[in-house]
């Protein structure tokens, strides 16, 4: 089944409640996805900073880990938060971190990079999730977030979403691609690096592949209508951006709402219901085989 | 009159209540707020009663619904009034999908848009939607009349059996088997008929809208007709 929600602020004053509102909207789809949660948010960047989501084995693996990075890297500023840090270093340092941690530290999982956008995901109840990493006092512009019920692949973090399609992109998916394998052979051939087994893994190489290639994102998406075959609703982030793309029959739910303060996004009105000021909002589904941007 | 907030009541309470009326209750006019768009709200009943719900609401709500007649002042998930088979419900808002799905009888109003797959399966409902219908809509549809005062999305009708489509405005593409059929005079009156009973005194003129129905070629397998599946 799974669940998505996404909240996109256009009124910087909500940017403060922007963990506070995700939490809650990630709690609400713990019916539709009870197996694992994760979230992508985009907070605050500096120019010329990279920040690195890296996943450990355990809250206090991570520790160690962050302070044996901090020590090879003095320039390297780490957010614990559970089982995932945060890493912000000088752009110009950061392939020799990604060098140094998979010499060093090959259990650690690279789950995001960008100058804002932090990932975080884990296996449990969205709710406990959520709380674990501290979404709830997060600040930012806008954020994704999934409840997966697993279907295609193994309940595990690596199944977990969002998953990260470039630097400040992420993907998050409600549904099941049936063309997946065939894809990830064909993306393997252009170079791609997949972990998983997972289908989602696979969409959101797909459109890191396209947008390597010179398309923009909403182009990408508009072709992955043609190369993907399978149910859909994906919902985007990126730097500045916020999309959804559902399949050609709408096959997995959607509802969108939008007031002059945000663009929000929910597998079903409840997710929306607490909103501020939705009793005033245009409330709607997304049309199949359409793309959705919003940009600030 | 009962008053019920799903913000202090839980739902479950709600439903069980509205399930243990009898026809002779006098409990007859029920108000539910703050509906938050929770799932099932008032689905199920089985006696004449009136429930206005202040506010969206998500799936199913009056699913399954006998006698009794139901308000909706907001939205509706996926599958309102689904299988309904008999009395009305009424939506002032949008409805999601598959609104009336597989419904027996009675009548769903619609005052907004209903999206895709809206009568999918409709086995004698009438359904009446102000706005207009997504993808899909009346899909291997049964009996029954759906009235759209807006447009149809892609494939209306596919694989339709006996129901009769009504369409003031544009359809975007006929289903499978589906076909445009000539507006009778009996049409125009089962129209009127539908209206009068969904609320409307007159002010719609069942001639505006066009009549779609199966050309019944599907009904038996012919090779010669493999391309249309």
């Amino acid at each position: 089944m799974c669940g998505i929600v996404g909240l996109f602020l256009k009124d910087p004053s909500l940017e403060p409640k922007l963990g506070r509102l995700t939490a809650g909207m990630l709690a609400t789809m713990s019916d539709r996805g009870p197996d694992s949660a994760g979230f992508a948010i985009y907070g605050a960047g500096e120019a010329g900073q990279t920040k690195l989501t890296l996943r450990g084995t355990s809250p206090l693996a991570m520790e160690d880990r962050a302070a044996e990075i901090e020590g090879a890297f003095p320039g390297a500023q780490t957010t614990l938060h559970d089982t995932h840090a945060v890493i912000a270093v000088p752009d110009q340092e950061v392939e020799a971190l990604v060098k140094w941690l998979e010499r060093e530290a090959p259990e650690i999982e690279i789950v995001g990079r960008g100058n804002r956008m932090e990932i975080f995901k884990e296996v449990g109840l969205p709710e406990t999730v959520a709380e674990r990493f501290g979404l709830g006092t997060m600040r930012g512009t806008h954020a994704i977030g999934h409840t997966r019920m697993a279907t295609e692949s193994a309940v595990t973090t690596d199944g977990a979403h969002p998953y990260s399609t470039g630097r400040d992109q992420c993907l998050v998916h409600n549904g099941s691609l049936s063309n997946h394998n065939n894809l990830r052979r064909a993306l393997k051939r252009e170079g791609l690096k997949f972990e998983t087994e997972n289908d989602t893994e696979v969409a959101a190489g797909y459109l890191t592949w396209r947008m390597r290639e010179g398309l923009s994102l909403g182009d990408a998406l508009e072709v992955s209508l043609e190369d993907l075959d399978g149910f859909y609703t994906f919902v985007v982030g990126t730097e500045n951006g916020f999309g959804v793309l559902r399949d050609g029959i709408a096959c997995k739910p959607a509802v969108m709402a939008e007031t002059d303060k945000y663009v929000a996004f929910g597998s079903e009105y409840r997710v929306l219901a607490d909103l501020p000021g939705i009793e005033q909002a245009r409330v709607w589904e997304p049309e199949p085989a359409t793309v959705y941007f919003w940009e600030r | 009159m009962p008053e019920i907030d799903l913000g202090v009541t839980p739902l479950r309470e709600l439903n069980s209540a509205l399930h243990r009326l009898t026809p002779e209750t006098n409990e007859r006019h029920w108000v539910i707020d703050n509906p938050a768009g929770r799932h099932a709200i008032a689905a199920g009943l089985d006696v004449p009663v009136t429930v206005e719900i202040n506010g969206p609401v998500g799936y199913y709500c009056a699913g399954m619904n006998k006698l009794a007649s139901v308000h909706i002042h907001g939205s509706a998930g996926v599958g309102v009034a689904e299988n309904m088979m008999s009395g009305f419900v009424h939506v002032s808002g949008d409805a999601s999908q598959a609104a009336g799905a597989t419904g027996r009888g009675g009548l769903l109003r619609i005052d907004g848009n209903a999206s895709s797959r809206c009568g999918i399966s409709m086995k004698g409902i009438d359904i009446v939607v102000k706005g207009s219908v997504g993808h899909m809509s009346a899909f291997m549809a049964q009996a029954g009349n759906l009235v759209v005062f807006g447009d149809a999305g892609d494939s209306l009708g596919d694989s339709i059996y006996e129901a009769r489509l009504f369409v003031r405005g544009s359809v975007k593409s006929l289903g499978a088997d589906c076909i445009e059929k000539e507006m009778r005079d009996d049409h125009k009156a089962a129209v009127h008929d539908v209206l009068t009973r969904a609320g409307f005194n007159g002010e719609i003129d069942p001639s505006e809208f066009k009549r779609y129905g199966s050309a019944r070629k599907l009904y038996n397998f012919n090779v010669d007709h493999a391309g249309e599946y």
